[in-house]
C-alpha cells in the first residue's frame, strides 16, 4: 500500500510520518500531484495558519488534485479544518469539501486557549478505532462547526468535531500521533478501512 | 478545561539526561529515550527536554535526540534551549517536536514570538518564564541556566506574559524561582496572577514535593499543567498514584 503525506513544505512532518512507521509502512512525503493522486491512500497534515497553509497548496497546484481525490483520505488538525468552506483565521477560502465554517475558539476563565491538552470524546461510531471517554491530545485555537460528518466530538465550551467523515474524506481534530494508543488505534482504524 | 496535565521536565546535556546539583556538576543520569519511555509509560501527559546550557553558551539545541525521542513516545513533547530563530524552530519541529520553547532568546528580541507564531501557529509556541521576587515585585531573570550568567531584566512579569501572549505565544511555563528545588510547593498566589492576566494555557512550575501540592496548583493556582523534575526523577511520586490522588480530589487527569 502506497500512502502519500502531502508535504506543504512548512516543516512538521517529522512525527505523523514515524507514527506510521511504526504500522510498518514507508510514507511518501511529497507535494507532486501525480503521485499524490496516484497513492491509495492521502494524509493531509497541518501546522500553523490556514492562510499560508491555503496559499502553500496554491502555489503547489494541489487544489485540484486534494478535491479530486476518490481514495481513502485523511487531514489532521489544520489538515482537517482545510477540508471546510472557509475559516475565521485570516478570513481564508479552503477546499470547501465539507458543509460548514472554522471559527475561532472563545476563551473564558478555566477555559483558556489555545485549547491545548488531553480532552474525552464521545464517539458515535466505534469504527473509527476510538471510544466513547477515549483521551486525545488537541492543540487548536480554530474549530471547524458541527454537523452531520461529526462523528467523535469533544466538549470544549462548545461542540468541537473531533472526527469527520464524508465520501472518501476522514478529518481529525486531535493529534492521533500524539495520542498514545487511542491515537494508534485510530491510525490503524484509517490504515485497515 | 481539558485534564490537567503532569508534566515531567528532563534536562539534557550531550544527547544524556543530567541532574543539576545547586546549578553545577551535572550528573548523568541515563539515556534519554529509556527516560522518555519510562515516563510515557508511566501516563505523563506530556514532556519537556531542556538542552541546559545551551542558551547561556549561545547554542542552539541539536535535533539529533528531538529525532531519537520522537520515534519512540506518542505522547506531545516540548523541546527547549538557545532557540533564536525561526529556522531553528522550523528544524525542531520537524524533528518531531510537537513545541518549541523559548526564553531568553524571545527577551533578546521578543519579535522572535510574533515569526514563530506566525509560521507554525500559537499553539507550537511555549514561552518560558523565570520569575523572581523581590519586594513583593515578580521580575524576570534572563540566562538563568548558568548562575555566572543569569541577570535581571527590568521587566515585570506580569507585563511580560501580556506582551508575550500578545504577540502570540500560546502557553506559558512559569517558573518561581524562589522554589526552584526546595519542593515546599508551588508559588500558588503568582501562579494564579499570572493565569488571571493572559488567556492561554499557564502550567506551573518549581517547588512541588508532594502530591497536594500538584492538587493546589491546579485548584488555588488555576494551571492547565504542572511541571517537576526532581519528584519523578527520583521515583519520590510515582505518576500513576498521583493522578490517582488528582482523581479523588475531584481533578479531571486522563488515566
Amino acid at each position: 500500500m502506497t500512502l502519500a503525506v502531502v508535504d506543504l513544505g512548512y516543516g512538521n512532518l517529522g512525527s505523523i510520518a514515524i507514527a506510521f512507521e511504526r504500522f510498518g509502512l514507508q510514507p511518501l512525503v511529497t507535494a507532486d500531484p501525480e503521485r499524490i493522486a496516484g497513492a491509495d491512500k492521502v494524509l493531509l497534515p497541518g501546522v500553523g495558519a490556514a492562510g499560508f497553509a491555503m496559499e502553500r497548496i496554491a502555489t503547489l497546484g494541489l487544489a485540484p488534485v486534494l478535491r479530486a481525490l476518490t481514495q481513502p483520505a485523511l487531514g489532521i488538525c489544520l489538515g482537517m479544518q482545510l477540508l471546510f468552506e472557509r475559516s475565521e483565521e485570516e478570513d481564508t477560502p479552503c477546499l470547501g469539501l465539507i458543509p460548514g465554517q472554522v471559527r475561532r475558539l472563545g476563551p473564558a476563565p478555566e477555559r483558556p486557549v489555545p485549547h491545548m491538552g488531553w480532552s474525552a470524546l464521545e464517539v458515535e461510531d466505534e469504527s473509527i478505532g476510538l471510544n466513547s471517554c477515549d483521551y486525545v491530545y488537541f492543540a487548536h485555537s480554530y474549530a471547524c462547526d458541527d454537523g452531520p460528518a461529526t462523528v467523535a466530538r469533544a466538549t470544549y465550551g462548545r461542540t468541537i468535531p473531533a472526527v469527520v467523515r464524508h465520501a472518501n474524506w476522514t478529518g481529525a481534530q486531535f493529534h492521533p500521533e500524539r495520542s498514545g494508543k487511542a491515537g494508534a488505534a485510530f491510525l490503524k482504524a484509517w490504515l485497515d478501512a | 478545561m481539558p485534564a490537567r496535565r503532569i508534566i515531567p521536565c528532563l534536562d539534557v546535556k550531550d544527547g544524556r539526561v543530567v541532574k543539576g546539583v545547586q546549578f553545577r556538576a551535572h550528573r548523568d543520569v541515563g539515556d534519554i529515550v529509556e527516560h522518555a519511555l519510562r515516563y510515557s509509560e508511566e501516563g505523563a501527559d506530556e514532556l519537556v527536554f531542556y538542552d541546559i546550557g545551551a542558551s547561556a553558551e549561545g547554542r542552539c539545541l541539536d535535533t539529533d535526540w528531538i529525532r531519537r525521542i520522537a520515534r519512540v513516545i506518542d505522547i506531545p513533547f516540548a523541546v527547549a534551549g538557545g532557540l533564536r530563530t525561526r529556522d531553528q524552530a522550523a528544524a525542531c519541529l520537524d524533528a518531531g517536536a510537537d513545541k518549541v520553547s523559548i526564553n531568553s532568546p524571545a527577551l533578546e528580541r521578543p519579535a522572535l514570538i510574533d515569526e514563530l507564531a506566525r509560521d507554525f501557529g500559537s499553539q507550537c509556541v511555549v514561552l518560558g518564564v523565570d520569575s523572581f521576587e523581590a519586594g513583593g515585585i515578580y521580575w524576570v531573570k534572563q540566562y538563568t541556566g548558568s548562575p555566572d550568567a543569569t541577570r535581571d531584566t527590568g521587566r515585570q512579569t506580569l507585563d511580560w506574559v501580556r506582551e508575550v501572549t500578545g504577540r502570540g505565544a500560546g502557553e506559558i511555563v512559569l517558573n518561581c524561582m524562589r522554589r526552584d528545588g526546595v519542593r515546599t510547593g508551588y508559588d500558588l498566589p503568582h501562579t494564579r496572577a499570572v493565569v488571571d492576566a493572559v488567556t492561554v494555557p499557564v502550567i506551573a512550575s518549581g517547588g512541588a514535593g508532594a502530591p497536594e501540592h500538584f492538587r493546589d496548583a491546579f485548584m488555588m493556582g488555576g494551571a492547565s499543567g504542572a511541571l517537576a523534575a526532581t519528584v519523578f526523577h527520583d521515583r519520590l511520586i510515582p505518576i500513576p498514584a498521583l493522578k490517582e490522588f488528582l482523581a479523588t480530589c475531584g481533578i479531571e487527569v486522563r488515566r
